[in-house]
């Protein structure tokens, strides 16, 4: 392991690829540290505020004042001169770091509390675009990671019990899996989501889309599990292993999935961008994560708004700048891993 | 052949059969039905609701309703949209079109564009060319189509060069002919790019990876060593073995090209299949829904089938009849 992490960052793609997704999930994990605002603290006095610029001015971090141009569009425009002090590591409002701890300071927060600093601009209801694309983080980061998991324990079990068994029990379960694989998954996503999401509350709806996204992934890892299990299944090891009178259940977990490890890690890695995906088009279309929780999807979804594309609000389509950072990290990693594990895998 | 082809064919039945009835007890087990916004309505009187409710057969089991329903559509008979009050089939012939346009236009923007872009790259492996198309190519795979869909909205109401949504223009029926597809053709060119970018992408990685692959085989060699002219040999020799593995695409392609563009069609309010099933769904216009299903399950078989009929036109080595062994 510390190997494979070692040849990892001997290549330059892999490290920057692996320095991106630790800082991303940094992010996640210290949200509230780095939030500069509560993530629906709402301002309507300073709707869809550009960002504001940060300098350097009397010896000390400042953020230019904007003042109010036209109140229709809302225009506002930088007063030449006029700054406020920032300070590092300042007291704001209180949140709980990792969940637990009770704390007050932040990374960055102004000097004076009346200060209008939005790092990224604010929405529609002057709400920090910063702070929600952070807080968001934790949604569309966390997604990939559980629905993986899910994924591939219940296509290892599946496929991996069904190459392993043979006969009927192979029969019966493929022919589940092509009959899972052949319905559009687009409805079976839409009509999944139309029976479980009134059954849970609008802050669970985390779950459910964990839950839909996991369910329609697991059959194609199922059928490639199976593939390599069945070829597994054949080796010396194995039939001698069963000789001695190995249950199956031990042959599955001691001999077969240390030999599938290598390709689980790079599938799960290449296969956690279609999660992080999935979620956005979801909460995008409106049936995913919904107000007041934060999303990335969500986060654009408000940007479909004819008067942000008129009046240039440039910085509401930031959430997908973030999503294309996160999804290009861990095709990169994906790939250098899959050099790294096996050199004849590469494709490209 | 033909005696693949045509159990090929029979497995749609059972196929068809499982998932229509999967979607209808996913949709009975969603709570509410098409009539629940009527319900609410407190100036709907009951009696009007239970006639509805008796016209649409919703009071029966739901067994019930899927049997009269299968028993319809084995007569041809897909039955008529609530929400519409049209025809199902009439429903969706008129979105059909729109789709199959874009669809048709993306998939040939895809094709014309990436095969000659993946056999540059691969001639010219590691030059300045090669590494900005294949970081490109990578862009474009890890961008949400949604937002690409957002970015090209937002292109057209900054600059105003093209349509900000829709198939058409208001005053598109009043129009010649030849004005009326223009207009179309105008109206289609940002859907066409947001859903062919990624098409371009995929296909120029498989190109270019299969193009290197042809290049190092021994033909080619050979095909040099005789002395055939450069130009030759990488177009007669190594791009017809190259291309192999993408004409099979063509069919897979072929299945996705009603269902591929939902988000974008939505983003873009382009008046597509993808839009009328998602209103559909979100409605619970159940026929709608089903009809739609039934088309979508039948481009999927019909599609893996052409792309191995493709491939055994291509490749005389592969034979078909060995396949289901």
């Amino acid at each position: 392991m510390s190997n494979l992490l070692r040849e990892v960052c001997r290549r330059p793609l892999g490290i920057a690829s692996l320095v991106t997704l630790v800082a991303l999930y940094l992010g996640a994990l210290l949200a509230g540290f780095i939030a500069v605002r509560p993530v629906n603290q709402q301002d309507l006095e300073h709707t869809y505020h550009p960002p504001t610029r940060i300098t350097w001015h009397d010896g000390g971090l400042a953020v230019q004042v904007y003042r109010v141009v036209d109140r229709s569009g809302p225009a506002y425009e930088p007063v030449p001169g006029e700054y406020r002090r920032l300070h590092l590591f300042a007291p704001g409002f209180d949140y709980k770091l990792l969940g637990l701890l009770p704390l007050q300071r932040h990374l960055l927060q102004p000097a004076d509390t009346d200060t209008v600093f939005y790092p990224l601009g604010s929405d529609s209801t002057g709400r920090c675009v910063f702070s929600r694309l952070v807080y968001g983080s934790r949604v569309s980061l966390t997604i990939g990671l559980i629905g993986i998991t899910i994924t591939m324990a219940l296509g290892l079990l599946v496929g991996g019990l069904s190459g392993y068994f043979g006969g009927k029990i192979d029969f019966f379960a493929m022919r589940g899996v092509e009959f899972l694989m052949a319905v559009p998954s687009l409805y079976l996503l839409l009509a999944l989501r139309s029976v479980l999401a009134p059954r849970f509350s609008s802050d669970q709806m985390f779950i459910v889309i964990v839950i839909i996204l996991s369910l329609i992934g697991w059959a194609g890892a199922a059928r490639v599990l199976r593939g390599m299990s069945l070829s597994i299944r054949r080796t010396q090891f194995v039939l001698a292993a069963e000789c001695m009178g190995q249950g199956p259940l031990g042959i599955l977990r001691l001999h077969i999935l240390p030999n599938l490890a290598s390709y689980l890690l790079v599938a799960a890695t290449l296969s956690i961008p279609g999660y992080i995906l999935g979620e956005a088009a979801l909460s995008f279309l409106g049936l995913g994560i919904a107000e007041p929780a934060s999303s990335w999807g969500l986060m654009l979804s408000q940007a479909q708004n004819i008067k942000i594309f008129m009046l240039n609000f440039w910085w509401l389509l930031t959430p997908g700048l973030a999503i294309f950072v996160t999804v290009i990290a861990f095709n990169l990693l994906g790939d250098v891993l899959r050099d790294v594990v096996d050199p004849r895998m590469k494709t490209q | 052949m033909i005696a693949f082809i045509l159990r090929r064919l029979l497995t749609l039945v059972p196929l068809l059969l499982a998932v229509t009835l999967l979607v209808f007890v996913l949709m009975t087990l969603a709570p509410g039905d098409f009539l629940t916004p009527i319900k609410m309505q407190r100036d709907v009187p009951a009696g009007l609701i239970e006639q509805l409710e008796n016209d649409f057969g919703l009071n029966q089991p739901w067994y019930v309703q899927y049997a009269r329903w299968l028993g319809n559509v084995v007569q041809l008979d897909f039955g008529y949209s609530w929400s519409f009050k049209v025809p199902v089939v009439d429903l969706i012939g008129q979105r059909l079109f729109a789709t199959f346009l874009l669809s048709l236009f993306s998939m040939l923007l895809a094709w014309l564009v990436a095969v000659p872009l993946g056999v540059l790259a691969a001639i010219y492996k590691d030059s300045i060319f090669d590494r900005i198309s294949s970081f490109l190519a990578y862009a474009a795979l890890s961008v949400p189509e949604f937002f690409l869909a957002l970015l090209a909205v937002y292109l057209a109401a900054r600059t105003g060069w093209f349509p900000l949504g829709g198939a058409t223009s208001i005053e598109h029926d009043f129009l010649p002919l030849g004005a009326q597809i223009v207009d179309r053709a105008y109206h289609l060119v940002l859907p066409v790019i947001v859903l062919g970018i990624g098409g371009v992408a995929g296909l120029m990685r498989v190109m270019r990876a299969n193009f290197l692959d042809a290049i190092r085989a021994d033909y080619v060699q050979t095909a040099r060593a005789k002395g055939v002219p450069e130009g030759w040999v990488m177009f007669k020799h190594v791009l017809r073995n190259a291309i192999n593995p993408l004409i099979s695409s063509l069919g897979f392609a072929f299945s996705g090209l009603l269902s591929g563009s939902l988000v974008v069609e939505i983003v873009m309010n382009y008046p597509g299949l993808g839009n009328l099933i998602y209103q559909a769904f979100l409605r619970e216009d159940q026929f709608v829904v089903l009809a739609s299903i039934l088309l979508s399950c039948v481009m999927l078989v019909i599609g893996n089938l052409l792309a191995d009929l493709c491939l055994a036109w291509s490749d005389p080595r592969i034979r078909l009849e060995n396949q289901d062994s």
